[in-house]
């Protein structure tokens, strides 16, 4: 009876789990297993041989400033783009939900960043920074200017605003379905016990949206975190390495510098960071929930 | 009922404010799309010249276009986008509804194991499997550029997201008793998935599919290590060829741009209700 009803189970899970569990095993758990391996070589990528060096990638990883400078910009472009895409987006989000004309066009309208990918979107953009921009500045100055692009300050900027402009129609989204969520039931008996507006947006409206900001927050952190397309297309790194990301940098070390074992050591140090980036986020985001 | 009406003004008032703000907003949201449009009809020496204006001094150029698309190889670039966007969609939707339905309905502790596996595999950029994945599948099988490989990888990468959404679906909205029912009735386990289930499913189908067909069209880093050959490009690894060989020949790159995001505009216009449910209510229940 019980080798019966286990041949059972194995054969329906076989059925139906099989193919995803088998195509889940390939792409992602075997290529982790493999790659937590290939950290402790110091493989070229071409050579047989993969010579096994012990904790070396490691310490060289934790030692190399080369890596350490693209980690903390990532943290601080990160920081600034998910503040800045959250507020915009929240913006965007009330002033579409507030019984305006044409609110459905507007939804639309904003999301559109997001249908097309990172890459078209950095060229885009590279042309109005480059061209359309400085045609402008040129206009109202009468003189010559150069392009954001060019400093590497101007350039992260343009790299953090692309982000917001990008990001903030899809979180916008979220943010609506939050508003949505908030009874009208709610905000009427806020008003009768006598809640200006604005107190009701802050002491009723925003904690009840709260698993809203969490989501929204934790997609816009592990978005920029990972960004890469847009950085490739938009300032490819330049203008002297000053807008190289964690994404790009452990591509570079990777594949143009050919330096397998450490590229993989990078990205596990980058996995370990978004992982408690990512739980402390959830965490803190958990703790004070309000149950609707 | 003076005071009535002045709050009836001053919300007029209120609601048109906040109406030219949005017009304002919205304009700089497509104004970079405005202005590859308006440069793609002209010559490059009048889009170096003047980039903001409507119509180059030159006059209207339709030249751009089939230049770019020639170089581009737009049609086959775009058919390789379509036959790997729409097999690792329709790929993802059944394996991971049916992964999610034994994982659902079976207590058995492989189904567990799967799930939590599937859930803690989220957390795991790509950057960590990506050199494992191409020395693995590229060095030692030789599976690079074969169009299937990545519509698998792509499968296999979004299937523990999807799964997750369908496991969601089926455990809060699919009744028990109706698969109960077509047991007795002498359904298989098997029958009642595809007759009863399945299509039960639709609307979380709908927000699966819009989002990892959103996400496979737009992706670049992935497909560019996967297909190195030119004949197996995708629109992203086109447009990023192209640039990397004709940035100077400004007129046709916007040309290509446009081409390159023209598909999913159009797409946009007829499916776009459908496309921001989807994405909402797979993002408030992911």
């Amino acid at each position: 009876m019980r080798t019966t009803k286990t041949s059972y189970k194995v054969r329906q899970f076989c059925v139906f789990a099989g193919p995803a569990a088998l195509l889940f095993s390939l792409t992602v758990i075997l290529p982790f297993i493999y790659g937590l391996y290939l950290t402790f070589t110091s493989w070229d990528g071409i050579s047989r041989q993969k010579p096994f060096v012990g904790l070396a990638n490691y310490a060289a990883t934790f030692q190399d400033a080369d890596f350490w400078v693209p980690i903390t910009r990532t943290l601080v472009y990160s920081a600034l783009a998910v503040i800045l895409v959250n507020v915009v987006a929240f913006i965007l989000a009330y002033l579409v939900t507030s019984g305006v004309r044409g609110q459905n066009f507007f939804r639309v309208g904003f999301f559109i960043p997001n249908l097309i990918g990172g890459i078209v979107l950095g060229y885009i953009w590279k042309f109005v920074f480059n061209r359309a921009f400085v045609a402008v500045g040129n206009a109202i100055t009468g003189q010559t200017l150069p392009s954001l692009l060019s400093t590497p300050t101007g350039a992260m900027f343009c790299l953090i605003f692309v982000s917001v402009w990008q990001y903030a129609g899809y979180m916008m989204l979220i943010y609506v379905a939050g508003f949505m969520s908030v009874g009208e039931d709610v905000k009427e008996a806020s008003m009768i016990d006598g809640c200006s507006p604005s107190q009701a947006m802050w002491r009723i409206i925003v904690p009840l949206m709260r698993s809203s900001f969490v989501q929204c927050i934790f997609l816009s952190i592990t978005r920029c975190f990972m960004a890469y397309d847009v950085n490739l297309s938009l300032t490819k790194g330049e203008p002297f390495n000053s807008t190289v990301m964690a994404a790009m940098h452990v591509y570079n070390t990777a594949f143009t510098y050919k330096q397998y074992g450490t590229g993989q050591a990078e990205a596990f140090v980058l996995f370990v960071i978004c992982a408690i980036v990512g739980m402390v986020q959830v965490y803190v985001g958990k703790k004070g929930e309000v149950e609707a | 009922m003076n005071d009535s009406a002045k709050a009836l003004r001053k919300k007029k008032i209120r609601n048109a404010f906040m109406f030219i703000v949005l017009l304002v907003l919205f304009f700089c949201f497509v104004a970079p799309f405005l202005l590859v449009i308006i440069n793609v009809f002209k010559t490059k020496g009048d889009i170096t010249s003047n980039p903001l204006a409507l119509v180059g001094k030159h006059g209207f150029t339709l030249k751009n276009f089939p230049e770019a698309m020639k170089k581009m190889d737009f049609w086959r670039v775009f058919m390789n986008s379509v036959i790997i966007t729409v097999s690792a969609t329709i790929l993802t939707v059944l394996t991971s509804s049916m992964n999610a339905y034994v994982i659902v309905r079976n207590k058995w502790i492989a189904c567990t194991v799967l799930f939590a596996m599937m859930i803690a595999s989220m957390v795991i950029p790509f950057q960590v499997l990506m050199v494992p994945l191409v020395s693995v599948y590229g060095g030692i099988f030789g599976l690079l550029n074969h169009r299937l490989t990545l519509i698998l990888l792509h499968v296999g990468f979004s299937v523990s997201m999807a799964s997750f959404m369908f496991h969601g679906a089926i455990r809060t909205n699919i009744p028990l008793e109706l698969e109960e029912a077509a047991y007795i009735d002498g359904c298989t386990n098997w029958g009642t998935f595809w007759k009863i289930v399945f299509p039960l499913l639709k609307p979380t189908i709908a927000t699966v599919a819009i989002i990892d067909a959103m996400a496979f069209w737009n992706d670049y880093l992935l497909p560019s290590l996967v297909l190195q050959k030119k004949d197996l490009y995708t629109i992203p690894i086109a447009t990023q060829a192209f640039y990397g060989t004709y940035s100077t020949d400004i007129g046709l790159v916007m040309a290509a741009l446009l081409l390159a995001m023209l598909p999913i505009l159009v797409l946009y216009l007829f499916l776009q209700r459908y496309i921001v449910k989807g994405v909402t209510s797979g993002a408030v229940k992911g």
